[in-house]
C-alpha cells in the first residue's frame, strides 16, 4: 500500500510501479504541500514543466537527446522521421481547418496548436487492440487512430455528430460535455478485465481516455479514479494540461500538480513533458504495457500548452498572460525534433522537402472534401433514434418529410 | 434600480447585463458565479465588465463543475447569499441537474421555509447558432417539471433586463432561460415604463383568427410570422409566456375563448413539455369555446440532430402559418 505520506526526498531509487504501489519517484511532489507557500508560489508549481525532476523528459526544447533512468525509448531515424510526419501532417489538417473556419466552411473549430507532441505520442503509443476515449481537441490521436480528418471536420461542418466506427477504429467518438467520457472509460476497461485481456502483454488490451485540466474539476473524474482503481481497470487516464480551461488558468482548478492526485486513489501519476513526444510515446507505452499486464490504473499528466485560441468563438487577449505564448513557442513540440533531425543528421533535406509536399497535398484533399461535403437531408433528424423504431418518430418522420415534399414540388427552379 | 448609463437602444445580451449591475448595485448579498464569467465575462459576454467593477469576490470563476456551482451556491444561500450561477451552454446543466432537483428545489419545502433558496441558474437555450452538440437544447421541461423551481424565458432586451432583476429579488430558486440566439436583438429600453411582475405572461398582439402561445426564442419567429399572416388576412394573437413555472395562463384562456383557435410554438421536443402542458389546460379550461384542436410547432422527439439539418428541425415562420392554415381548416 501506498505510504501515507508524502515523501519528503526525490532522490529515492527507480523503482517498478506495483498494482497499487506507487514509485517514489512519481510521486514526489514539485512543491511539498505544508502551508508555507504563497499562491504565486503555488502557481508557479503549477505552471513549472520544463524544470523539476518530476517531469519526464527525452527530448528537450533544444532538441537534445536526454535520457531518464525509468524511460528510455530505443527508436530508429525512420521511426523519428515517422512521428516527425505525423505532428507535421496533423499540425496542417488543424491549420486548414481553422482557414476554412474562417471562411464559413466549418461551423467551430477546436485547435489542437502546441498538443501535437502530447497527442500523436500517446496515439502512437496504442497498439490496434487499444482503445481511446477521446473529448473534443484529440484530432492528433484520432489520426493515429485511422480516423480521417475528413470526419473530425464533419462534426465541426455540421454535417454529422460522429461518422466513423469507433469500435473498428478503436476511438470512441468524441465527447463534448466535460468528462463524461471518464466514466466510460474505466466501464470500457473494466470489460476487457471481464473479458479475460489481461495478462500476456503480447494480445492484452488496454483503455487510453483523454481529457483536460480544467475537466478534472468534474465529478466524473473523480468517480472514474475511483471506479477504476476499485476495479483494477486497465485504463490510462491521459490528462493534457495545456495550461487553460477557456479563460481559466490552473489554479482555478487544482492545488497541487495534477499527477499527485492519483497517489490519493491509490494508483501512480506521472508528469510527461508532453512537447516532447518521445517522452509521451515511452511514457504511455509503458502505462499501456502495465495496464495490460494487470498493474492499471495510472494516471499520466501531460504538459504542454493550448497555443491557439480554446475554439475559433474564443478570444484569447481577453484573458491571455503577457509573454506566455512566446515562452512556449520556445517548446514548440514540432521544432525541438525537427532540429535533432537535422543536427543528428537523421533526415535529408529531401525527407523536409516530401514532407512539405504531402502537407500541402492533404490540406488541398482536406479543403476540397470539405467544401464539397454533402449537407444532410431532413431524414437525418429522425434517423436511428432508437434501435428499434417507435410510432411517434416514425410519425413526425412521415409527416415532416411530406411538409417538405409539398415546398420542393411546388418550388421548382429557385 | 437602474444606473443612470443604461443605453437608449440595447441588445439582450446588454439587457441582461445592465440587469445584472443593477441587481448587484442594489444588494451587496448578489454574487455571479460560473465558468469563465470573470475575467473573460463568459462565452456570451453576459457578465462582461462586473467582476472589475465589483471584485472578484462577487464575480467569480468557478472551477470547471457544475454539479459544483449548483452545490456551492445551495450553501451560500443557506448562509444568506444570493448567487446567480451560469451555465456556460443548456447542454452542460446536466451535471449540476442532481443539486437542482434533489436540493435546491426542495430545501424551502423540506425546512418548512427556514431555508429559502433565492438562487437564480442562467441557462442560454435553443438552437439556431450552427454549434455543436450540447451546444443548442431546449431543457425547460425538466425543470418546469420539477415542483419547487420558478421558471422564466425572456425573449427580448427589455425583459431581460427586468426579469433577471426581478429572478434575483425572488426569495425562490429561479431557473432563467436565455435565449441565445436572440442575444444580439436590439430594442430600446424605456426606464420610465414600469415592468410587468415576474410571473406574467404578456399578450405581444392583438388578433382574432387564432392565439398562438410561445416562450423564449420563438417568440420573434412567431411575430414575424403574425405579420406575414396579416397580409393573408389572418390576425394572430401572440402570447409570450415569459414564465414556465408557475404558468400563467388566464391571458391565454381569455384569449382562446375570444378566438377559438390555439397553437402552441416551442423548440423543444413535444412529448410532455410545456407545449403539452399548455395544450392539455386550455383544453380543459376552454372546452366549449374551441373550434379546432390544439396544434402544436415544435423541435421534434429526437436529439438535437446536426447543425446542418437545424433549419429543418427547428419551428419556422412557413411552419407556423401551415399551422395557421391547419387550424383554420376545422
Ligand atoms: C459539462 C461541461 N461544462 C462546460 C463545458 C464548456 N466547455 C467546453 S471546453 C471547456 C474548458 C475545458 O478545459 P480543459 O478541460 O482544460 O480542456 P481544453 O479545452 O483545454 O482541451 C468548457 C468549460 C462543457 N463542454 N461541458
Ligand atoms: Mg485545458
Amino acid at each position: 500500500m501506498p505510504s501515507r505520506n508524502p515523501p519528503s526526498s526525490h532522490s529515492s531509487p527507480v523503482p517498478v510501479a506495483g498494482p497499487v504501489g506507487l514509485p517514489d519517484s512519481l510521486v514526489g511532489t514539485a512543491m511539498d504541500i505544508d502551508g508555507s507557500h504563497t499562491p504565486e508560489q503555488v502557481i508557479a508549481g503549477l505552471r513549472a514543466t520544463s524544470e523539476g525532476e518530476d517531469l519526464v523528459q527525452l527530448l528537450t526544447p533544444e532538441g537534445q537527446r536526454v535520457s531518464h533512468p525509468q524511460f528510455e525509448l530505443e527508436i530508429s531515424p525512420a521511426e523519428l522521421q515517422s512521428l516527425y510526419r505525423d505532428m507535421v501532417l496533423v499540425r496542417r489538417a488543424d491549420r486548414e481547418a481553422k482557414a476554412l473556419q474562417r471562411q464559413g466552411e466549418l461551423g467551430l473549430w477546436a485547435p489542437l496548436l502546441g498538443q501535437e507532441a502530447a497527442q500523436i505520442g500517446a496515439g502512437r503509443a496504442m497498439t490496434p487492440q487499444d482503445m481511446a476515449f477521446p473529448s473534443y481537441r484529440e484530432h492528433g490521436v484520432a489520426w493515429c487512430r485511422g480516423v480521417d480528418p475528413t470526419e473530425i471536420f464533419g462534426i465541426f461542418r455540421g454535417v454529422d455528430q460522429g461518422s466513423w466506427d469507433p469500435i473498428g477504429t478503436g476511438f470512441q467518438l468524441y465527447t463534448i460535455v466535460i468528462p463524461n467520457q471518464c466514466l466510460h472509460a474505466t466501464g470500457y476497461a473494466m470489460g476487457q478485465r471481464l473479458d479475460g485481456k489481461i495478462g500476456d502483454a503480447q494480445n492484452a488490451e488496454a483503455t487510453i481516455c483523454f481529457f483536460g485540466d480544467g475537466a478534472t474539476s468534474q465529478g466524473d473524474v473523480h468517480e472514474g479514479f475511483v471506479w477504476a482503481a476499485v476495479y483494477d481497470a486497465p485504463v490510462v487516464f491521459f490528462c493534457q494540461n495545456n495550461q487553460w480551461a477557456i479563460s481559466a488558468s490552473l489554479d482555478r482548478q487544482t492545488r497541487v500538480p495534477l499527477y499527485q492526485r492519483a497517489r490519493g486513489y491509490g494508483f501512480p501519476g506521472i508528469r510527461v513533458d508532453g512537447n516532447d513526444v518521445l517522452a509521451t510515446l515511452a511514457v504511455t507505452r509503458w502505462a499501456l504495457r502495465e495496464c495490460r499486464t494487470g498493474n492499471g490504473p495510472i494516471l499520466i499528466e501531460a504538459c504542454t500548452y493550448r497555443m491557439d485560441a480554446h475554439t475559433t468563438s474564443d478570444d484569447p487577449t481577453r484573458y491571455q498572460v503577457a509573454g506566455e505564448l512566446e515562452e512556449w513557442k520556445l517548446k514548440d513540440p514540432l521544432e525541438r525534433l525537427r532540429v535533432h533531425l537535422v543536427r543528428e543528421g537523421l533526415a535529408e533535406s529531401e525527407f523536409f522537402d516530401g514532407l512539405a509536399a504531402e502537407a500541402d497535398e492533404l490540406a488541398v484533399r482536406l479543403r476540397n472534401y470539405c467544401i464539397s461535403m454533402p449537407a444532410p437531408g431532413p431524414e437525418r433528424i429522425f434517423s436511428k433514434v432508437y434501435a428499434e423504431p417507435t410510432p411517434t418518430v416514425d410519425a413526425e418522420r412521415d409527416d415532416y418529410l411530406a411538409y417538405h415534399a409539398s415546398f420542393t414540388d411546388v418550388g421548382g427552379a429557385s | 434600480m437602474a444606473g443612470t448609463d443604461v443605453p437608449q437602444t440595447i441588445t439582450l445580451a446588454k439587457g441582461l447585463n445592465q440587469g445584472l449591475r443593477a441587481a448587484m448595485e442594489a444588494d451587496r448579498k448578489v454574487l455571479v458565479m460560473g465558468e469563465d464569467v470573470g475575467r473573460l465575462g463568459g462565452v456570451f459576454r453576459i457578465t462582461d465588465g462586473l467582476q472589475k467593477d465589483f471584485g472578484e469576490q462577487r464575480v467569480f470563476d468557478t472551477p470547471l463543475g457544475e454539479s459544483g456551482i449548483i452545490g456551492t451556491a445551495v450553501g451560500l444561500a443557506v448562509r444568506g447569499y444570493r448567487p446567480v450561477c451560469e451555465i456556460q451552454f443548456d447542454g452542460f446543466v446536466f451535471p449540476g441537474f442532481d443539486q437542482i432537483v434533489s436540493q435546491l428545489a426542495k430545501l424551502h419545502y423540506r425546512s418548512q421555509g427556514k431555508l429559502p433558496m433565492p438562487v437564480v441558474v442562467r441557462i442560454p437555450h435553443g438552437g439556431g447558432i450552427g454549434a455543436v452538440e450540447h451546444h443548442s437544447e431546449s431543457p425547460e421541461s425538466y425543470f418546469a417539471h420539477t415542483p419547487g423551481l420558478k421558471v422564466v424565458a425572456c425573449a427580448n432586451p427589455v425583459d431581460a433586463y427586468w426579469m433577471i432583476q426581478q429572478a434575483i429579488a425572488c426569495d425562490d430558486p429561479v431557473i432563467f432561460f436565455e435565449p441565445k440566439r436572440r442575444y444580439w436583438d436590439k430594442a430600446p429600453l424605456d426606464l420610465a415604463m414600469p415592468p410587468l411582475p415576474l410571473f406574467r405572461s404578456r399578450v405581444l398582439r392583438t388578433g382574432t383568427t387564432a392565439t398562438v402561445v410561445t416562450y423564449g426564442p420563438t417568440v420573434r419567429t412567431v411575430l414575424d410570422a403574425a405579420t406575414v399572416a396579416e397580409q393573408d388576412g389572418h390576425t394572430l394573437e401572440v402570447i409570450d409566456l415569459r414564465t414556465l413555472s408557475p404558468l400563467d395562463l388566464v391571458p391565454v384562456f381569455d384569449s382562446v375563448r375570444r378566438t377559438g383557435r390555439l397553437i402552441c410554438v416551442s423548440e423543444a421536443p413535444s412529448e410532455v413539455s410545456l407545449t403539452s402542458e399548455v395544450a392539455a389546460r386550455v383544453s380543459q379550461e376552454c372546452f366549449y369555446s374551441l373550434a379546432a384542436p390544439v396544434l402544436r410547432v415544435t423541435g421534434f422527439d429526437t436529439p438535437y440532430p446536426p447543425a446542418k439539418c437545424e433549419e429543418d428541425y427547428l419551428p419556422d415562420l412557413d411552419r407556423v402559418l401551415d399551422a395557421v392554415d391547419r387550424v383554420l381548416a376545422y
